[in-house]
This record gives structure tokens, C-alpha cells and sequence, in this order.
């Protein structure tokens, strides 16, 4: 890491206690219409928070982070104005500094590290970075260096946050990458799961363009395991191949009149209004029915993002989740966001039967009190169910948001991919290695149901592997 | 040269049902009878799932057959050769099982038919001796009738209102009570395969059925497909789209089917009274 002259930067004296603020919608406003909900910086805002960073010679910050953006450099380029070099200096780190800006669940990473968080708020890094990406966006990409081609080819299956990171990083090493993706339209799980007021679709679609832009060849529509499969790819002239094919595959409750119309799984619904656009329905023609009294089964971002969808379509939300407030997993803002908006929680009960009418729609579901035991060997403290405790709720939407696990159909048709038979996930070493030689995998797919930014880091790391890999071969 | 995606053919094969051969190599060359695609028309369009009636490797195509009857495929039907669909993601789900069983019976109904024919055209080419039973509702609905019986080795049609062939499939009973069969796949309406499934079940004809319920992305990820097969929870999509006949929880099934009904023709009646203006919006 560079180190930074301290006395050159020296901060004034004195450092705000409290970060900037970053304008909202107001929870009345907001939750009748999908816009974003964070508005972001202005320039004045950016440049107060930028000189709350003390520029520290060894910056925590950056430890904190999953692809390791050189913070205070950047944050320096923001307080001299020099924005154009700002981002480019997180784009040598971040092929997606907009999307990071905004869903990085920065609390838990740069910002916990950082050392004005001690006194006070850390520096809002998270926003400064979404500032200087939202800047490039209205002033035009610049486009980096690219080595010279190696003639090298590289697949890459699945364009979301971990094969977009990957394929930025190789493409701009010189090697020739093709992007496949099963979906009509690439971003992975930044289209079709995060929602649009949280990321608007047109700042991934402009991610990718600049992606496409570098030279990665993106298929749509292409199911790798089915159009095509990676022994057909290596047998074809592929020299690498990185797996980055996410959790797909949605979790059910296996309770009773599950199949009830009326129940989604949280994939489905976002699928549906995210990805097809179904708020807009019938202008899109992908359609969702939604009653008065939705409940969300679940306590992760993934719940959060359906409970805050229902509401903004019209609905009272409620959350179910089995274990109690201190266990939700989703992140703190999105929890307080929601709450904002209306959203009711019920802690420690979990669903027990679904209830239909005679149309076979939902119509109540049968829930049972839990309560926390010892924790377990994670932490997590486990749950039970109180005998007799069983109450009915009325409902007429059911989101089942209780997690997802990877699609197995690149599993079923690569013979020799080595999987955890217990949760579907391919295995790969430190360096993001699988059981076959030239074989790469990260995100998702590897670890289970994780972050955007933890699986753009593993496309990091695979990128470098894969880069180590094709230049030692022969 | 053709477009990716591009409509190279267009067939009218019956009163509403049309049939489009599209350009994709890629899907043409991994194509099997039994699978399926996902077809999106345009930058606002639904995915929908229609099952592969042929390929052409060399030609680059494949093809599926359609009935007009929402929205998205009444805006299809009006599109012609030489038009791009945004996109077509394929081929899905598990191919059939093809093999000399013996005596193969194919039942096809409706828009159905168009896919039972590389079935079973397939079963004859492994060997089997095919019957083949074309149903439709009545005899303006019926098509490919010359086609299936150059296939089979005997062809039997059915109509609902009796307007052509048998008047519903109940001759079928008595055929099964004169005819051995190893093997029975049905392709049609739900109520189709499940009276098919209940005719075969007494006689132990292991009874394979084609489901399309309604799907999203078509590859496992919305489970909006689910459907209960021998008490099992089971994705239409992934584990299917062919599942045992007699072991299908059809009512289940229809149920599932029916849960966007209203949106359904909401959409279909307001495209109706804009279709007319031709705004545009099924041109490319």
C-alpha cells in the first residue's frame, strides 16, 4: 500500500463527531413509489465528509475491505476535487463501485475499521463512494489500460457481482473473456434480487455496459450444465473457466398447503417484480398479485427487500422470523428502513401450516412460538419450539424468504467438480480453485447465500488465480 | 445469414395455433425430444415456457408451436419471418427417455401435438411400434394430422365435440382392453394427461406426462413450477417437465395454473383494445 504524507493532508483540528447525512425520501413518500431511496451526496456534502477522513498512513479501512479500494486515496481525490481520478483509482480495485456504493454492507467492513469510528461516526465511505461513481455516470466513462491480448480464452458463467468482477480483471490482463449467462438480461442477482429503489436497474445496466465496454463478450440466455457444458467449453479452446453461478434455488418451508396460491418464495416475487417489472404490470407484461396482509417468513436482507417490495405494491407487511430482534441477520439500516415504512414484526414464532379457501388461495397460516436456547457452534443461538404455543395469523401473501442454496445443474453435468453434498456448494480452495484443473469458482455458489461484495471478491482473487494459472501454462 | 433469435419460418397450423422456427445454433445443437425453452418476445414481455417440436442442427433452427390465447402469444402470433424475439434460452428441463420399450401409445392434444410428434417420430426410430391418438377440441383445431400418420404405425383422432374421429377418448378403453401397450406418454391440457393417466393406471401402463405449468426463469430459481408428484414437492422445470402419469397430483396442478387467471385476461383484454392500433410495440 502507498503510504500518504501525513503532514501534506493533515485534516483541520478539529473532526465532526457525526457523518453527513445522506438525503432521503421520506418513508411516507418512498413507500408508495419504487425510486431510490437514498439520494445520494451533493458535491458540498461529499467534500465535508471526505475532510472528516484523518488519511491515516496505515488505513484499517482498507483491511476491511473484501477487494481492498485504496480508501484514503480515493478520499483525497474527492477533498481536491479531482474527481475523474477519484474513481479511477477505485476502479483499479472495484469494477462496480456504484452498486458497492450502495449495497455493501459497509458497517460491518471498511467502516468498523475505521479510526474516527472510535471518537465518533466512521467516515461514510460507503457514500462517498457511490458520490464519486454517480459522478462518472453523468460525466462519461473513462476507460482503463488493457494489457495486450495473450490469446488466452476465459468463460465465465453467470454475470453477477462475482463473474462481472472476474471477467473486469481478465479482460483488462489481456485475456479473452466470454461471459454466460442464463438470464435474458446480465447483473445476476443485482437484477433480478436486489430492488430497484435500493439499486436502480439502469446503474447495473450502465456497470455492465462499461463491463462490455473493456471487451467481455456477454451471451444471454446461455444455461451453462444445459446450452452448453464446461467440458464442451474446454474440449472447444477454453483455456480457464470461473463458476459464478450464485444461489439460485429458493428454500422451502416443507409445512403443509405450501403449494397454496398465494405463496411465493422470495425469488419468485422478486423475480417477478424486480426482474420483469410487475410493479409496472400490466405496461410489462409479467404479472403479481398481492393481498392486503402479506407476511415475510425469514429475517435477511433478502426478507427485508420483499417486505419493503410488498409495501410499496400496497400492502401491510408482516415479518415472521423464529428468532428474536439482536438475531436478524439483514442489515441494520435496511431493518430500520422498513420499520420506517410501516413494516410490523413478529419475532420468535415460525410457520407450522398454510390454510386455504375453497379457491385455494392462502388464507391464514398456523405459526408456533420459539424460543432461543444456547448458542451453537457459530454463535447463532439455536432455536425451539414452545409446546402448545401455536396461534393463527390471517393472510391472503405469503413470502417464503428462508434462504437459498446453488443451482446443481453445473454440478450434475461436470463430471469431477467436487461438491458439499450437504449444502450444494462447489468446493474450492484459498485461491479459488475447484477439483479440476482450470476450473475457478466463487461468490455464491461457493460459499452459500452471502454479499455482493464478498462474492465480487472471490471473482478478484479467482481473476488473479486464473491469471497465474494461464500464464504458467504451456 | 440469419439473426440470432430471428423467425426463419412461420406456419399457421390451425385456427390460433402458429408455429415459429427460430434461429439459434446453439440450442439447435443441444436440442432432445421432451425439452423445452424459454421464450422472451420483447424488452416488456413475459418468459414463457413452450416445449421443442424440432431442430435442425445444420440449419441453425428450432422450433416451437404456440396457441394464441394470452396476451404474449396473441402479440407473437403477429409478429412474421424475419423478426427478432429479444431472446430464447434453451434447451431446458430433462430430455425424454427414448428407447425400444415395444408398443409405444401417444396421446397429444391441442397445441400439444406439434411436440408429441418428435416423440414420436424419436419412438419409432428406437424401434417401438407407435400409436399414435391426436385430440383436439374440435375439427378446426385439428392440424398435422398427415404428418402423424406418416409417423405411426396406426393413428386414431379424437375430437371433444365428436366433429372429427372419436367424440372424447373414452374409445380408448376399449382399445387398452384389446391392446397391450408397454409404454404410454401424454402431451396435451392437464385434463387430457390426468384422463389418460386414470385410463392407463388399471392396467399398469407406465404413463408418462408432459407438464407446463407456469414458469418464470424456467431453471429452478422462482419455484413457482413446484408441483406435487408422489406426495413430493418437485420443480417442474428441473426435475421435469416429464413426470409419472399416475403418481401427479393434477388437481394440485390446475389449481397452480389458475392463480394469475384474473391478471392473465386483464392483460389480454387491454392489449386487445390497444391491439387494434397496431402501436407497434410486437415490431421489432
Amino acid at each position: 500500500m502507498e503510504s500518504v504524507n501525513v503532514a501534506e493532508t493533515k485534516p483541520k483540528p478539529k473532526i465532526k463527531k457525526e457523518a453527513v447525512e445522506m438525503p432521503k425520501q421520506e418513508p411516507k413518500v418512498r413507500v408508495k413509489n419504487f425510486n431510490e431511496v437514498a439520494l445520494g451526496y451533493t458535491e458540498e456534502m461529499a467534500l465535508e465528509e471526505a475532510n472528516r477522513c484523518l488519511q491515516c498512513p496505515k488505513p484499517q479501512c482498507v483491511t476491511g475491505c473484501p477487494v481492498e479500494v485504496p480508501i484514503p486515496q480515493f478520499i483525497k481525490c474527492i477533498r481536491e476535487k479531482k474527481y475523474a481520478e477519484g474513481i479511477a483509482i477505485i476502479k483499479t480495485k472495484n469494477a462496480l463501485p456504484a452498486v458497492c456504493g450502495r449495497v455493501c454492507p459497509q458497517e460491518e467492513q471498511c467502516q468498523a475499521k475505521c479510526v474516527v469510528g472510535k471518537v465518533g461516526e466512521p467516515v461514510s465511505i460507503g457514500r462517498l463512494e457511490r458520490f464519486l461513481a454517480d459522478w462518472e455516470r453523468e460525466h462519461g466513462f473513462q476507460m482503463p489500460e488493457k494489457a495486450p491480448p495473450t490469446g488466452k480464452k476465459v468463460a465465465i458463467i453467470g454475470a453477477g457481482p462475482a463473474g462481472l468482477t472476474a471477467a473486469a480483471d481478465l479482460v483488462k490482463l489481456g485475456h479473452e473473456v466470454t461471459i454466460y449467462e442464463a438470464l435474458h438480461v446480465g447483473g445476476g442477482v443485482l437484477m433480478y434480487g436486489i430492488p430497484e429503489f435500493r439499486l436502480p436497474k439502469v446503474i447495473v445496466r450502465n456497470e455492465i455496459e462499461y463491463i462490455k465496454k473493456l471487451g467481455v463478450d456477454l451471451r444471454l440466455g446461455h444455461l451453462v450444465g444445459r446450452t452448453v457444458t464446461i467440458p464442451e467449453l474446454m474440449k472447444s479452446g477454453t483455456d480457464a473457466v470461473f463458476i459464478g453461478s450464485g444461489a439460485g434455488l429458493p428454500q422451502f418451508t416443507g409445512c403443509p398447503g405450501e403449494n397454496l396460491g398465494g405463496i411465493y418464495s422470495a425469488n419468485e416475487f422478486l423475480i417477478r417484480v424486480n426482474l420483469m417489472k410487475a410493479y409496472a404490470f400490466p405496461e410489462y407484461d409479467t404479472p403479481i398479485r398481492i393481498g392486503k396482509h402479506v407476511v415475510v417468513i425469514g429475517g435477511g436482507n433478502v426478507a427485508m427487500d420483499c417486505a419493503r417490495s410488498a409495501m410499496r405494491l400496497g400492502a401491510d407487511v408482516c415479518l415472521v422470523y423464529r428468532r428474536s430482534r439482536d438475531e436478524l441477520p439483514a442489515r441494520k439500516e435496511e431493518i430500520e428502513n422498513a420499520e420506517e415504512e410501516g413494516l410490523v414484526c413478529k419475532f420468535l414464532a415460525a410457520p407450522v401450516e398454510f390454510y386455504g379457501d375453497e379457491k385455494g388461495w392462502v388464507k391464514a397460516m398456523k405459526c408456533i412460538c420459539m424460543e432461543l436456547g444456547e448458542p451453537d457452534k457459530s454463535g447463532r443461538r439455536s432455536v425451539k419450539p414452545i409446546p402448545g404455543s401455536e396461534f393463527v395469523m390471517e393472510t391472503d401473501t405469503v413470502i417464503i424468504a428462508i434462504g437459498q442454496t446453488p443451482n446443481p445443474i453445473i454440478q450434475r453435468t461436470t463430471e469431477g467438480l467436487v461438491t458439499d453434498p450437504r449444502h450444494g456448494t462447489i468446493k474450492v480452495d484459498e485461491n479459488c480453485k475447484t477439483s479440476l484443473d482450470g476450473v475457478y469458482a466463487g461468490g455464491d455458489v461457493a460459499t452459500g447465500a452471502a454479499t455482493v461484495i464478498s462474492a465480487m471478491g472471490m471473482g478478484k482473487k479467482a481473476a488473479k488465480a486464473i491469471h497465474e494459472y494461464l500464464m504458467n501454462k504451456k | 445469414m440469419y439473426k440470432m433469435y430471428e423467425i426463419v419460418c412461420k406456419k399457421r397450423l390451425a385456427h390460433k395455433e402458429t408455429l415459429f422456427e427460430i434461429y439459434a445454433p446453439q440450442i439447435a445443437a443441444k436440442s432432445q425430444p421432451g425439452q423445452f425453452l424459454i421464450v422472451v418476445p420483447h424488452e416488456r414481455g413475459e418468459r414463457i415456457p413452450l416445449t421443442i417440436c424440432g431442430y435442425d442442427i445444420k440449419k441453425g433452427t428450432v422450433s416451437f408451436a404456440f396457441h394464441e390465447v394470452g396476451k404474449t402469444t396473441k402479440e407473437m402470433g403477429l409478429m412474421e419471418e424475419g423478426d427478432c424475439l429479444l431472446n430464447v434460452t434453451g434447451p431446458l428441463g430433462n430430455p425424454s427417455e427414448i428407447k425400444k420399450f415395444g408398443k409405444v401409445l401417444c396421446v397429444g392434444g391441442s397445441i400439444m401435438i406439434a411436440p408429441l410428434l418428435l416423440q414420436v417420430k424419436a419412438m419409432k426410430e428406437a424401434g417401438n411400434h407407435v400409436t399414435t391418438v391426436l385430440g383436439c377440441r374440435s375439427k378446426e383445431f385439428l392440424f398435422m394430422e398427415d404428418e402423424a400418420r406418416a409417423l405411426s404405425d396406426k393413428l386414431y383422432i379424437a375430437s371433444d365435440d365428436g366433429s372429427i374421429g372419436y367424440k372424447g377418448l373414452d374409445f380408448l378403453k376399449e382399445l387398452l382392453k384389446i391392446e397391450k401397450f408397454d409404454r404410454c406418454v401424454a402431451l396435451g391440457p392437464v385434463v387430457m394427461m390426468r384422463e389418460v393417466s386414470e385410463i392407463t393406471r388399471p392396467y399398469g401402463i407406465p404413463t408418462i406426462v408432459t407438464l407446463t405449468p407456469i414458469m418464470i426463469d424456467g431453471m429452478g430459481m422462482c419455484g413457482v413450477c413446484r408441483v406435487t408428484v408422489g406426495g413430493k414437492m418437485l420443480f417442474g422445470c428441473v426435475d421435469g417437465p416429464e413426470f409419472d402419469g399416475h403418481k401427479v397430483d393434477f388437481d394440485g396442478l390446475i389449481q397452480r395454473q389458475r392463480m394469475m387467471l384474473p391478471e392473465e385476461r386483464l392483460s389480454s383484454m387491454l392489449w386487445e383494445m390497444h391491439g387494434e392500433c397496431k402501436c407497434g410495440r410486437n415490431k421489432a
